[in-house]
């Protein structure tokens, strides 16, 4: 008797210890469900304030220069290089193959289709995401969005939805930008590598449509809708001092840079044609 | 008018305010003393529309604050200008900027009329020449008139003060405290300040109030105050470690 009483709380100790594990889960996956409701919550405040033209041109239009212009420098080289190395590896089979005429074809698709869009996302994220987060976060723990809202101004409409509307409009172009960089990019090396420059170019034409690019660029829309209001959403919900801050910024780049790579590959599947319609 | 009714505001299940009562006359300056973390700053948010109650209302002219939408707040808002504890300016927007941030949103005025309630404002809290400096350049005094002068720029009714002159040294407190009632005294607005600082609450206020524990303890005049027999406001004016309220840093 006097023996069980130590196996009892062994047997007590063990389901907490097991349960442990589920706890946490379970958190995690509530704090993701919080984030994800919050966000789309934002995203349709956001819509609202667009559709009633409740929109500051000026501000807007500083926020594209930010968000586009300044970027463009390292989306171009992100995007060129993975274009070259891309094309390094292609020309090397499919001339070992003996059908090295497809390296524009292969280079063009993935770069119209995938690399385009989705590195130069992940740059802006990167970049212009965690500037979003970092800055509304600041404004957050120093009281400035609070100092907004006194003055009767509404955070969402005054900082969102610039940021918002200046990310949807300049990731296409900024993709497009980068798109031709690339594929020029991948063109030098394919020819550098024994690939005949007019059947790289003859490919390119023949396979690679204005669908693709443009379904590439049409991605890149949702992409940076989803870059300025994770860190939009990341930011008004700092707390905490510059720790937050810097955790909201973190929080924003890695957040929008997972949602931007499963949101591909469903939209994707979307319009490039996945064989079984699962959505 | 400004009255909060059985005021309750709790925030993850820590309750911060818990049933206060309070009356602001249209006019006075009313100081809401105590501890910090006593909710003083929760309660200014509360009468300012900006936290939403958990229990209980805000009234503001006849008007209950806690039942109105964010659309319809923005118009009480404007009757309110709040002033922050770090003065919460807009650093990336220049001293006039600022200033003229509410004008520019809630008036249509032609940039003239802007500059000169600018330049109004700002003389008027003591700053001229200022107004093409950013909000770092300045001193931590200085942030706070500018942040006044923001508050004042659209004519409110009421002023909130937050820590006023938190974290000033005592000339430049005793500039701000005179500012504050030169405010009220020029431009007959209600002010609510909010503060721990005695030497400010007994130059700017015509009543005190006590907030201890989510609680108001005492009200009255600042001479009703001083000879209150309520032994948490003897020890919080005497500033003893011994005494009802336990110190738990």
């Amino acid at each position: 008797m006097a023996s069980s009483v130590p196996s009892d709380r062994l047997h007590e100790r063990i389901a907490t210890a097991a349960l442990a594990p589920g706890e946490i889960a379970y958190r995690s996956l509530d704090q993701f469900f919080e984030f994800l409701g919050d966000s789309f919550l934002l995203a349709l405040r956001t819509c609202g304030f667009i559709l009633r033209a409740n929109v500051d041109v000026r501000d807007t239009l500083r926020q594209m220069a930010f968000i586009g212009v300044a970027s463009l420098p390292i989306v171009v080289v992100t995007v060129v290089f993975s274009g070259a190395v891309l094309s390094l590896y292609m020309s090397q089979l499919v001339v070992k193959w003996g059908v090295g005429g497809y390296t524009g074809a292969a280079v063009g698709l993935s770069i119209a289709r995938e690399l385009g869009p989705v590195v130069s996302a992940v740059v802006v994220a990167a970049r212009a995401g965690s500037a979003i987060a970092a800055e509304i976060g600041t404004m957050k723990v120093t009281e400035q969005i609070d100092a907004l809202r006194a003055l009767a101004v509404n955070p969402v409409q005054y900082l969102v939805v610039p940021r918002v509307l200046a990310a949807v409009a300049m990731l296409p172009l900024l993709t497009l930008i980068a798109d031709v960089m690339g594929v020029a990019a991948g063109y030098g090396v394919a020819v550098l590598n024994g690939v005949a420059g007019e059947s790289f170019l003859s490919s390119l034409k023949a396979q690679v449509t204005t669908y693709d690019v443009t379904m590439g660029l049409v991605k890149t829309l949702f992409f940076g809708a989803v870059i300025a209001i994770v860190g939009s959403q990341q930011g008004l919900r700092t707390s905490g001092g510059a720790s937050g801050v810097g955790r909201a910024t973190t929080n924003a780049v890695v957040k929008s840079i997972v949602i931007i790579y499963i949101l591909n590959f469903f939209l994707a599947y979307i319009m490039f044609g996945g064989k079984t319609a699962f959505l | 008018m400004i009255s909060a009714v059985d005021l309750s505001y709790s925030v993850g299940g820590k309750t911060i305010l818990n049933g206060v009562n309070l009356t602001v006359e249209r006019g006075e300056s009313l100081a809401i003393m105590g501890m910090s973390g006593a909710g003083k700053s929760t309660l200014l948010k509360c009468i300012a529309g900006l936290l939403r109650p958990t229990s209980g209302t805000v009234i503001i002219d006849g008007v209950d604050l806690t039942l109105m939408s964010e659309a319809d707040l923005n118009a009480v808002r404007i009757r309110i200008g709040m002033v922050f504890q770090n003065a919460a300016l807009f650093d990336s927007l220049t001293v006039y900027e600022n200033v003229a941030f509410g004008l520019r949103r809630h008036r249509r005025l032609p940039e003239q009329e802007i500059a000169r309630i600018v330049g109004e404002r700002l003389a008027m809290v003591g700053l001229p020449r200022v107004e093409n400096l950013m909000p770092s350049e300045l001193s931590g005094g200085m942030q706070k008139r500018v942040g006044l002068a923001r508050a004042l720029a659209l004519d409110p009714e009421i002023v909130l003060y937050d820590e006023p002159t938190a974290g000033l040294d005592p000339i430049t407190s005793s500039a701000i405290a005179e500012l504050i009632v030169k405010t009220r005294d020029q431009l007959g607005v209600t002010s609510v300040i909010v503060s721990h600082d005695l030497s400010t609450i007994r130059r700017v206020a015509n009543r005190i109030a006590m907030l201890y524990e989510g609680k108001i303890v005492a009200l009255g005049t600042v001479e009703e105050i001083n000879s209150c027999p309520e032994p948490i406001v003897q020890q919080f004016l005497t500033g003893s470690t011994v005494g009802p309220i336990q110190i738990t840093a």
